[in-house]
């Protein structure tokens, strides 16, 4: 006899998968979007630091590169800490989907 | 086998405590159960055993510790009563629905206000619907019996649920009855070596307990767990009659007392169903043929099997040490629910007694019976809930 659906969950509802966060995409949640100007970027790693998401990718060289779309959620708290070149943002938000 | 002693109930939940050496006990002190863990206490201060002691500073912290040792991998107990109990609300909700089987002797006693360190099932009822597993006990004897078989049962591979062992509060913690103590080798292997499932200690393979699991699955958790408490029954009762063999003292989902020939019968859980089995047989050489039946397992309950053993009856009284105000008593609504699967619905009355450790008189017993005599005849209730032995 086939297992009905709820039969089938872990006892307890323990979660198996160690870093199966992985999996869940917050990126769909964002309304908002972080564009990063490569030009006014000082490499101070700021946002990487802040980001909740770990959103902020660097590459082996230790530069940071584009945002990981696939989890960023649009929280703009690395626009917010951004230093920028001499007072213009590295990064600013964008209304997501124009 | 065995030897003969006398204790109180909370010394011999102690001792089967004891026997059984689990790895992990928080506990909080809260009267009538202090001294039950007080004794546990002093078996681990003075190397009788290797448990591992955790003190902490309330029952909430006593549960959450229980809760984090039986995720880690342990057998873990503890012991609480009333006011402890409520502090753990919450946490006995997250015991259940994570399937961890924590044993816990409940010392049943009186919530406030007003304050009263007596003994009624108030707190173990307001417990009903944690997922808990609960055992009533009668005497010192049973709690102890019925403390080493919950391991059994909550710790079955097929269960893995929490499982709470109540006794009356004083009556029954604190008076010293003759007590037949198994020994300690053969409670080991009765009990067996806890299989640890899914430990967070099993550090190879790391999991994490306590998701977030909103519209989409929360449903499906709560019907499987509804699932793995109707198995319960069917384990237990394998667990009593393995015990039976093991001591000849015999149990079931629930005890029945002269009940197969009786025209009207008393429902009534824990210590008061001594008195009543003994006003029982003072009624049957009068010529009345009246029983009793005591639940011992009210978590799940055995409605239909409680249904099929007093289908026969003209009349029943439930006694109730517990009361919901505004509504019937907890143990008449359960009984309510068995008699739905009834094709005869037998009148019955519900009685208040007992709240917070006030006595149960034979002559109360008298009272029901009397009146279920006067029910059996003329088929007419007149009123379906009182309280006995109240001043008026
Ligand atoms: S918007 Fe928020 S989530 Fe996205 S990269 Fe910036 S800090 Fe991270
Ligand atoms: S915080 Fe701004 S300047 Fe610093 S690394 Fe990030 S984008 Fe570049």
């Amino acid at each position: 006899m086939s297992k009905k659906y709820w039969e089938t969950l872990p006892q307890g509802s323990v979660v198996l998968e160690a870093g199966n966060s992985a999996k869940f995409k917050t990126g769909s949640w964002r309304s908002m979007r972080p564009k990063w100007i490569e030009e006014n970027c000082i490499q101070c790693m700021f946002c990487w630091m802040y980001c909740p998401d770990m959103s902020v990718k660097v590459n082996a060289e230790g530069k940071r590169e584009d945002f990981n779309f696939d989890y960023c959620k649009g929280c703009g708290i690395c626009a917010l800490e951004c230093p920028g070149k001499k007072g213009n943002k590295a990064i600013v938000m964008e209304e997501e989907g124009k | 086998m065995g030897k003969i002693v006398a204790v109180t109930g909370n010394e011999a939940c102690a001792e089967a405590l004891k026997q059984i050496n689990p790895d992990v006990c928080a506990a909080y002190p809260i009267t009538p159960a202090t001294d039950l863990m007080q004794r546990f206490a002093g078996f681990v201060s003075d190397g009788k055993i290797d448990t591992e002691m955790v003190l902490v500073e309330s029952e909430h912290s006593a549960m959450s510790a229980c809760i984090g040792a039986a995720a880690a991998g342990g057998r873990v107990a503890t012991a609480t009563s009333s006011q402890g109990l409520a502090l753990m609300w919450e946490m006995l909700y997250i015991a259940a629905g994570t399937r961890l089987p924590i044993i816990m002797p409940l010392v049943n006693r009186a919530l406030s206000a007003p304050l009263n360190i007596h003994g009624d099932h108030s707190d173990g009822m307001g417990a009903r619907d944690t997922g808990w597993i609960q055992i009533y006990s009668e005497n010192a004897q049973e709690a102890y019996d019925n403390t080493i078989q919950a391991f059994r049962i909550a710790e079955h591979l097929d269960i893995r649920l929490p499982a709470m062992v109540c006794l009356d509060g004083f009556i029954v913690s604190h008076s010293i009855e003759r007590v037949e103590y198994i020994d300690d080798a053969d409670v080991k292997n009765f009990v067996g070596k806890f299989k640890a499932v899914n430990p967070l200690l099993d550090l190879d393979n790391p999991k994490s307990y306590g998701p977030l699991i909103l519209t989409d699955m929360y449903h499906e958790y709560k019907r499987a767990q509804h699932e793995v408490m109707t198995k319960v029954p069917g384990i237990a009762l394998e667990v009593a009659a393995e015990f039976e063999k093991m001591t000849g003292r015999k149990y079931g989902l629930f005890e029945t007392y002269r009940l197969e020939d009786a025209e009207i019968a008393i429902v009534v859980m824990s210590s008061a169903a001594g008195t009543t089995k003994d006003i029982i047989d003072q009624y049957r050489d009068k010529g009345v043929k009246a029983g009793l039946l005591k639940p011992r397992m009210f978590r799940p309950f055995p409605y239909v099997e409680i249904a099929d053993a007093l289908k026969h009856l003209k009349a029943i009284a439930v006694l109730d040490r517990a009361d919901s105000f505004g509504g019937y008593g907890p143990l008449f609504s359960e009984i309510t629910g068995s008699v739905m699967s009834m094709d005869t619905k037998p009148p019955m009355i519900n009685k208040i007694f007992g709240l917070g450790g006030r006595d149960y008189l034979p002559n109360q017993a008298e009272q029901v019976l009397d009146e279920l005599v006067k029910i059996a005849e003329t088929g007419k209730v007149e009123t379906i809930k009182e309280y006995l032995g109240v001043r008026e």
